[in-house]
């Protein structure tokens, strides 16, 4: 799960990071009233989660309230990267002398947490020149690292202390709320030598949200995202009119990858878990059932110790029940798939020995009828 | 270091050669004990199982133990596939490490990464083998099967496959098997982010085993394991000959793809800079599955010799 930035910062405070002072609104009237509370000049910052937003004018400076009235809609409605304004955090410009670099993340490769930080900051990670990296296992970080970090980078006297606070509270967080990725950028050196979190990015992970009800406040998922997790599914919604459905996230992939190259164009990833049964397989085309744009489905199973005729069942219950409008070209591996293909003659489910097969058919198909 | 394939099949000398003892935590679960069946008709040797409170009792003839330290001492097993769900399994893991198990299968998905690396130091300290979270097991086609796979995509022979994927390693190993490449082996690394056997500690662990001509390894986007491979084969100077598959190059960035592992953050994780490595570890990758064989084939004939 990753946190918009007003929630990033909202655990910042928690743990005692410094923020600049902001409000948080979803509409212009609360945005005048938070607007008045803080005073002009400002910054409103739209809330999203994809970077670049500065870049794309998700982020304008506003001094008084007639270019409020002009930038407060035009920001709700911004669009960057395909991600829309989530709400608007207004914040109160800081006196930045310079803007450096921090973040704590799992290290995937090393298999542990290290920090990167950098008196460089403020552009994308990749971009940051200089960068200090520390590997600190399970994410603890001692003041004596943190203070060696603080003089790589080249601080000096109140700014060290700040920066040790900081990059301990930074660890807290990461340890505490089981974080993949806690990044201050550009965390905000003063005029006065103290430092202050300009922006924040925290990525929780997904599998130790049962033990973290208190961060539930910060979820938002899609109702068809809702459902999927309820069924054991992984969703992912995509912008093209195929859906695309399998067991298994890596032959989903697959099958994605596949029917790009062919000239298909995905609706969906929808991966049904390992096993596939007569309700899973219902259950997705349910599912798929409430997305419009989707003209026709790829089924991808390798069956393995399923049956096939488990699944094919499930097709022809979702024509029966009126659930499917569109055809499925589906592929099965697996035993009785002689006996599936019987069962599912004259019906809009076809069935194919490869999955290249099925992809060529639905993309004609599809193709064909726009 | 522990040998993995002493571990799996130990040596000829051996009392229990090819018939190496293994148990199962959470056998009487609905999963634990489906699999128990379908791995005792492949003839693993199974021997215990573990469940809290239900010591005493048997499952197929398999004796149930209460903790993991008693089914050991009544066993002597090494070997323990753990099927409890994820929010337990850190405990279950600590338990098998400390009552002595050396190869761990952990088989549930969703754990969190912290009660994986908590896992993975404790593996460390106690020089024990740890697969998955998140994997389907292990399978020597013809001897022996720990896992969730289905028995039918494998066959005995000298190709080793590593798969980031479940169900890519059966469709995979499918195609070998198709056109007559049987497997000497095939682990799955498991689809989480942290891997108690990373793919490149697996390629290390399988490199030199006595029956291998041929590797295969079956990645994802995410993370940079494929990357970090292609460098070591390099760096090693491997001779024998290696086809990869890489699944996701169709993927939107910051998505996580069904696998907890399987996310691009800009460039770190993408499909091309796994597939422009690999080139210069002259590996050449599969654009879909069923071409890994045809790509193998260009390198090996199918009795194994180096073309």
């Amino acid at each position: 799960m990753r946190l918009l930035e007003y929630q990033a910062k909202t655990l910042f405070a928690e743990y005692g990071i410094p923020i600049p002072k902001g409000l948080t609104s979803t509409d212009i009237e609360q945005g005048r009233k938070d607007a008045a509370v803080l005073g002009f000049p400002f910054v409103i910052k739209a809330q999203m989660s994809v970077g670049g937003r500065g870049k794309a004018g998700a982020i304008q400076k506003c001094q008084n309230a007639d270019e409020f009235e002009l930038k407060y809609p035009e920001i709700m409605q911004k669009v960057v990267k395909g991600e829309k304004t989530k709400a608007i955090l207004l914040e109160k410009m800081a006196d930045i002398k310079k803007e450096l670099y921090l973040s704590l993340f799992l290290n995937r490769g090393k298999r542990c947490y290290t920090i990167i930080a950098s008196a460089e900051g403020g552009v994308e990670i990749e971009s940051v020149k200089n960068q200090i990296i520390r590997e600190i296992g399970l994410g603890d970080v001692d003041t004596k690292t943190a203070e060696e970090v603080a003089k790589s980078m080249g601080l000096k006297d109140k700014s060290i202390t700040d920066f040790v606070n900081i990059l301990q509270k930074l660890s807290k967080i990461t340890t505490e709320k089981e974080a993949e990725l806690a990044e201050i950028n550009p965390l905000a050196l003063l005029g006065d030598g103290s430092l202050v979190a300009l922006d924040g990015k925290v990525i929780i992970d997904d599998n130790a949200m049962f033990r973290h009800d208190e961060l539930r406040r910060f979820q938002e998922v899609s109702e068809l995202e809702e459902r999927a997790e309820k069924s054991g599914f992984s969703l992912v919604e995509l912008d093209g009119n195929i859906a695309v459905v399998g067991n298994g996230a890596g032959l989903v992939m697959s099958s994605l990858d596949m029917l790009s190259d062919n000239g298909g164009k995905p609706a969906c990833f929808l991966d049904v878990g390992g096993g596939a049964t007569t309700d899973t397989v219902y259950e997705a085309l349910t599912l798929i059932s409430n997305m419009k744009k989707v003209k026709g489905i790829l089924v991808n199973l390798y069956g393995g110790i399923v049956k096939t005729t488990t699944v094919a069942t499930a097709f022809i219950k979702a024509y029966e029940n009126k659930i499917l409008d569109v055809p499925v070209f589906a592929r099965m591996s697996g035993a009785e798939a002689d006996k599936s293909k019987e069962m599912l003659k004259g019906s809009r489910t076809k069935l194919f020995d490869t999955v290249e097969e099925a992809i060529n058919a639905a993309v004609i198909e599809v193709n064909r009828n726009g | 270091m522990v040998d993995l394939f002493e571990i799996l099949i130990g040596k000829e000398s051996d009392k229990d050669y090819k018939k190496k003892p293994v148990i199962i935590q959470g056998i009487t679960g609905k999963f634990g004990s489906f699999h128990t069946q379908q791995m005792l008709a492949y003839g693993t040797n199974i021997v215990a199982g573990v469940t809290p409170g239900k010591g005493g009792q048997k499952l197929e003839q398999v004796p149930i133990y209460n903790s993991v330290k008693d089914a050991v001492a009544a066993t002597g097993a090494k070997i323990s596939v753990v099927f409890v769900p994820a929010k337990f399994f850190l405990d279950s893991a600590v338990e098998a490490l400390e009552a002595g198990i050396k190869l761990l299968i952990a088989i549930p998905e969703h754990v969190p990464v912290r009660d994986s690396l908590k896992t993975i130091e404790l593996a460390k300290k106690k020089d024990a083998i740890v697969i998955g979270p998140n994997t389907p097991g292990i399978i020597i086609p013809g001897v022996i099967k720990i896992g969730i796979m289905p028995a039918t995509p494998f066959k005995p022979g000298s190709i080793a496959v590593l798969s980031r994927s479940g169900t890519l390693m059966y469709e995979v190993s499918h195609n070998l098997t198709i056109a007559n490449f049987g497997q000497s082996i095939c682990l799955g690394i498991g689809g989480d982010p942290i891997n108690g056997t990373p793919v490149i500690d697996a390629f290390e662990r399988i490199r030199n085993g006595a029956n291998i001509e041929g590797v295969v390894v079956v990645g994802e986007i995410g993370g940079d394991a494929e990357e970090m491979l292609a460098q070591h084969i390099i760096d090693t100077k491997f001779d024998k000959p290696v086809v990869a598959y890489i699944a996701g190059r169709a993927a939107p960035k910051e998505k996580r793809m069904g696998h907890a592992g399987a996310i691009i953050y800009g460039t770190y994780g993408s499909a091309e800079s796994k597939v422009s490595m690999y080139a210069k570890a002259n590996v050449p990758v599969a654009k879909r599955p069923a071409e890994v064989s045809m790509l193998l084939a260009g390198k090996l004939d199918i009795k194994g010799r180096i073309k």
